[in-house]
C-alpha cells in the first residue's frame, strides 16, 4: 500500500477505523442479528463514501474545509454526569440522560402511564424487548440531503439512545425529556431518539444536546426518527446547545400518517459548525407537518440547514418556517425543497426562511426550491433577509439600551411568531430562557 | 438641580454645517421652546444632542451637570438622563411595549441585578393610568401599525417610565389632530416637575397653547436669533417668520 493511499484512507475515516468499529461492537451487549448486519453495512458505507466535495450541490455554500473527522475519537466508556449543565427545569413525565452515548440517569414514567403501555426506554433495551417496532422505524429512511456518509457513521457507531412509544389513544400530558451530553476532549457522540406515536395518541418530546461544562471540542452526529400514526399529535422540541467548538450533525426524519400532525421546533445555539437535515414525509391524506427552527448565530458560527418536504398523498399539508438571527461574522445556509408527487393533489405546502442580520459582517444564504408534479396544489415559498435599520438601532439606543441588549430584544421580536406557535407556555418560557443564555455568553 | 449646557455648538451632516455656534442652557424645571421654519436645524440639534451617529459635532460642547457627554454613545447619554421624543418613532415589530420598556429599565440597573417584574408592572400601570392610556396598549408591538397619535403617546409613556432629567421633544405636535395634541400635551404637563427640564422643538405655535413654555427661542439658519418669554410665540404667530427674517436682515445690514 502506498503512502498516498494511506493518507487517503485516513482522511475518509479519521479515527473511526475498522479496528475502532470492531472494538465498538465488542463493547456492546449482544445485538439482534438484523441490527448487527445493518451496523456492519453502515460501516462499509461510511468508510467508502467520500467526504462532501466542492461540486456537491447539497453542500453548496457550506464551508467544507472545516469538515473533518480528525481530532475526534470514540470517548472512553466511563463518564460521569457530575460536570453537566443543569438542564432547564420543566416538569416532565419521564427523562433519560445520556453521557457519551450511555445512559447516565433516568426518571421513570408514572405507573399509570406505564400501565397503559407507554414506553420510555433505552434503544439497547428496546432492541430486545420491542425489536419489531425498532426495526420498522430505526433509521428507516435513507439520508437524502447530503450527509449519507455521516448518517452511516451514526448508524455504525450508535451505542444507545431513547425509544419512546405511545400506544393507540393514549395522551401523555407532560413532555418526555431526552438529554444527550458529550464529555471529554474530542469525544464523538451519536445520540438517537426514536418516537413512535400510535393512532390518535398525543405526546411531546423535548430533546437537549449539550457539552460538559469544560466546553471541549466535540463531534456529534445525532439522528431522530419521528413516526406519527393515524390521527396522532406529536410535538418535538430539539435544543442544540453543544459547546462552541463542536462540529455537529443532526439528521431528522419525520413520517406523518393519515390525519396525524407533527410539530417540530429545532433551536440552534451551539457548535462552531452545525448541519441540520430535516425530512418530512406526508404519507396519507390529512397529514400535517409543521417544521419550525430558530437559530442564534454569533461569532464565526456556521449553521447549515437542509430540508425536504415530500407530499406523497393528496390533501396533505406542510408548513416550514426557519428563522435565523445572525451576529458578528456568523453564517447561515438554508436550502429547502418541497416535492409534490403526481397524485398528491390539493397539497398545501409552505416554506419560508427569514434572516435577521444584526451585523454588517454576517452572511445568510437561502436556496428555496419546489418540485411539483401535481396540478391542483397550493405551494408557497420565500426567503427574506433584513438588516437592522440604523434608525431602529438609534431608537433603541436612545432609550438606554446598548447594542448587545438591543440585539437580544430584536431577536426575540423576530422569533416571537415562531415561539407563539407552541401550545405550552412552559415550553415557550424554557426556550426563551435558553435563548437568553446565549446572549450572556 | 440639573443643568444641560449647550455651548458654541456646531453640527454637520456629512460636509454640510447645519447648526452654527448655538448656545443654550436649560435647568431642571424649565420648559424651553425652540421655534423656527423648516430646515433651520431644529431637529438636527436634538438628534445631535441625543447622539445620532449621522450627526457630527464639529466643535462646541454639550454638558450634563458639568460633564461633557460628547464622548458617550447614545445609550450612555440616555442612561445619564437624556430622552429624545422622536418626530418619527421607529417601528419594532414583535417587541411589545412592555418588553421594550422592561429592557430599557433593565439597562439602567447594575450588572447582575434583575428587574423586579411585579414592581415594574405596578409602576407601568400607574404611569398608564396617570396618562389615561389603556392597559391593552402594552401588549402591542412598539409603534407597529400605530396611528400618529398612538406613536406620540407611546413616546410620552416611555418618557414617563424612564424619568429623564432632560427631555428633547422633536416636533411632538406634527401629524396630530387637535384631540391627539391635547392628550399628548396633557401628558407632558402631568410630567412637568422641578426635576425635569424640557426642550420642545416645534414649527407651530399651537402646541404652546397647551404646553406653556418658560422661554421661547427662535432658530434661524442654525442659530438662535431671538429669545423671549411665551409672548414671543404669540408675536411670531401674528407676524410670521418673515418678521424675524426682516429684523435679521436689518440688524446685519
Amino acid at each position: 500500500m502506498s503512502a498516498s493511499t494511506l493518507t487517503e484512507t485516513k482522511s475518509l475515516t479519521g479515527s473511526f477505523t475498522a479496528e475502532a468499529f470492531a472494538a465498538h461492537l465488542a463493547g456492546l451487549p449482544p445485538l439482534p442479528p438484523w441490527w448487527l448486519d445493518r451496523k456492519r453495512a453502515a460501516f462499509e458505507r461510511f468508510a467508502s463514501l467520500p467526504m462532501p466535495s466542492a461540486t456537491d450541490e447539497t453542500w453548496r455554500f457550506s464551508n467544507r474545509s472545516t469538515l473533518t473527522l480528525d481530532g475526534f475519537q470514540l470517548p472512553p466508556t466511563s463518564a460521569s454526569a457530575a460536570s453537566l449543565h443543569a438542564p432547564i427545569g420543566i416538569k416532565k413525565s419521564a427523562k433519560l440522560v445520556f453521557v457519551n452515548g450511555r445512559l447516565a440517569t433516568r426518571e421513570t414514567l408514572a405507573a399509570d402511564l406505564a400501565q397503559r403501555g407507554v414506553i420510555v426506554d433505552t434503544l439497547q433495551n428496546a432492541l430486545h424487548q420491542h425489536g419489531d417496532r425498532v426495526r420498522e422505524h430505526l433509521l428507516a429512511q435513507p439520508a437524502r440531503l447530503g450527509s449519507a456518509k455521516f448518517a452511516a457513521l451514526h448508524e455504525a457507531f450508535l451505542t444507545d439512545g431513547a425509544f419512546i412509544s405511545v400506544p393507540k389513544g393514549v395522551e401523555v400530558e407532560l413532555p418526555i425529556g431526552v438529554f444527550s451530553y458529550a464529555a471529554g476532549a474530542g469525544a464523538a457522540v451519536f445520540p438517537h431518539t426514536l418516537v413512535v406515536a400510535g393512532d390518535n395518541s398525543k405526546v411531546t418530546v423535548v430533546e437537549y444536546f449539550g457539552s460538559s461544562v469544560d466546553a471541549d471540542a466535540h463531534f456529534a452526529v445525532g439522528a431522530n426518527d419521528l413516526y406519527a400514526s393515524h390521527g396522532a399529535h406529536l410535538t418535538y422540541i430539539g435544543k442544540q446547545d453543544w459547546s462552541l467548538r463542536t462540529l455537529s450533525f443532526q439528521l431528522n426524519s419525520t413520517i406523518v400518517r393519515r390525519d396525524a400532525r407533527v410539530q417540530s421546533l429545532n433551536l440552534h445555539l451551539g457548535a462552531r459548525q452545525a448541519r441540520h437535515e430535516s425530512l418530512s414525509q406526508l404519507q396519507a391524506p390529512g397529514a400535517f407537518s409543521e417544521m419550525l427552527a430558530l437559530t442564534v448565530a454569533h461569532d464565526a458560527q456556521e449553521f447549515d440547514q437542509r430540508t425536504l418536504q415530500i407530499h406523497e398523498a393528496p390533501n396533505t399539508k406542510s408548513d416550514l418556517l426557519y428563522k435565523n438571527a445572525l451576529r458578528d461574522r456568523a453564517k447561515t445556509i438554508f436550502s429547502g425543497l418541497i416535492v409534490v408527487d403526481p397524485d398528491a393533489q390539493k397539497t398545501d405546502a409552505y416554506q419560508s426562511n427569514r434572516n435577521l442580520m444584526l451585523s454588517d459582517d454576517c452572511e445568510a444564504s437561502s436556496l428555496p426550491g419546489l418540485e411539483i408534479q401535481a396540478n391542483d396544489v397550493r405551494c408557497t415559498h420565500g426567503a427574506t433577509t433584513s438588516r437592522i435599520d440604523p434608525e431602529q438601532e438609534f431608537y433603541l439606543q436612545s432609550r438606554g439600551i446598548a447594542k448587545e441588549a438591543a440585539d437580544e430584544l430584536l431577536t426575540f421580536g423576530f422569533f416571537e411568531d415562531v415561539l407563539n406557535r407552541l401550545a405550552s407556555d412552559e415550553l415557550h418560557a424554557a426556550l426563551r430562557t435558553l435563548i437568553q443564555s446565549k446572549f450572556k455568553k | 438641580m440639573s443643568q444641560l449646557e449647550i455651548t458654541n455648538l456646531h453640527v454637520a451632516i456629512g460636509e454640510k454645517e447645519i447648526v452654527k455656534d448655538l448656545s443654550l442652557t436649560i435647568r431642571s424645571g424649565e420648559v424651553h421652546a425652540i421655534m423656527g421654519p423648516n430646515g433651520t436645524g431644529k431637529s438636527t440639534l436634538s438628534k445631535a444632542i441625543a447622539g445620532h451617529p449621522d450627526y457630527t459635532i464639529t466643535s462646541g460642547d454639550v454638558r450634563l451637570d458639568g460633564k461633557s457627554i460628547l464622548d458617550q454613545e447614545a445609550d450612555e447619554r440616555a442612561r445619564a438622563g437624556l430622552f429624545l421624543a422622536f418626530q418619527y418613532p421607529s417601528e419594532i415589530p414583535g417587541v411589545s411595549i412592555a418588553n421594550f420598556l422592561r429592557a430599557a429599565q433593565q439597562a439602567r440597573m447594575a450588572e447582575g441585578e434583575e428587574l423586579d417584574a411585579s414592581a415594574y408592572y405596578k409602576r407601568l400601570y400607574s404611569k398608564m393610568d396617570l396618562l389615561k392610556i389603556d392597559r391593552k396598549f402594552t401588549s402591542r408591538s412598539v409603534n407597529d401599525g400605530f396611528s400618529g397619535g398612538e406613536k406620540k403617546r407611546c413616546e410620552i409613556l416611555q418618557m414617563a417610565m424612564l424619568e429623564p432629567k432632560f427631555a428633547l421633544m422633536d416636533e411632538t405636535d406634527s401629524g396630530l389632530d387637535i384631540d391627539a395634541l391635547r392628550i399628548v400635551a396633557d401628558g407632558v404637563n402631568t410630567m412637568r416637575s422641578p426635576n425635569l427640564g424640557v426642550l420642545m422643538i416645534t414649527h407651530y405655535q399651537r402646541l404652546l397653547d397647551y404646553i406653556v413654555p418658560d422661554h421661547v427661542h427662535v432658530m434661524w439658519d442654525g442659530q438662535i436669533v431671538k429669545t423671549g418669554d411665551k409672548s414671543l410665540a404669540l408675536e411670531l404667530e401674528a407676524k410670521g417668520y418673515d418678521w424675524v427674517k426682516k429684523e435679521l436682515a436689518a440688524a446685519t445690514g
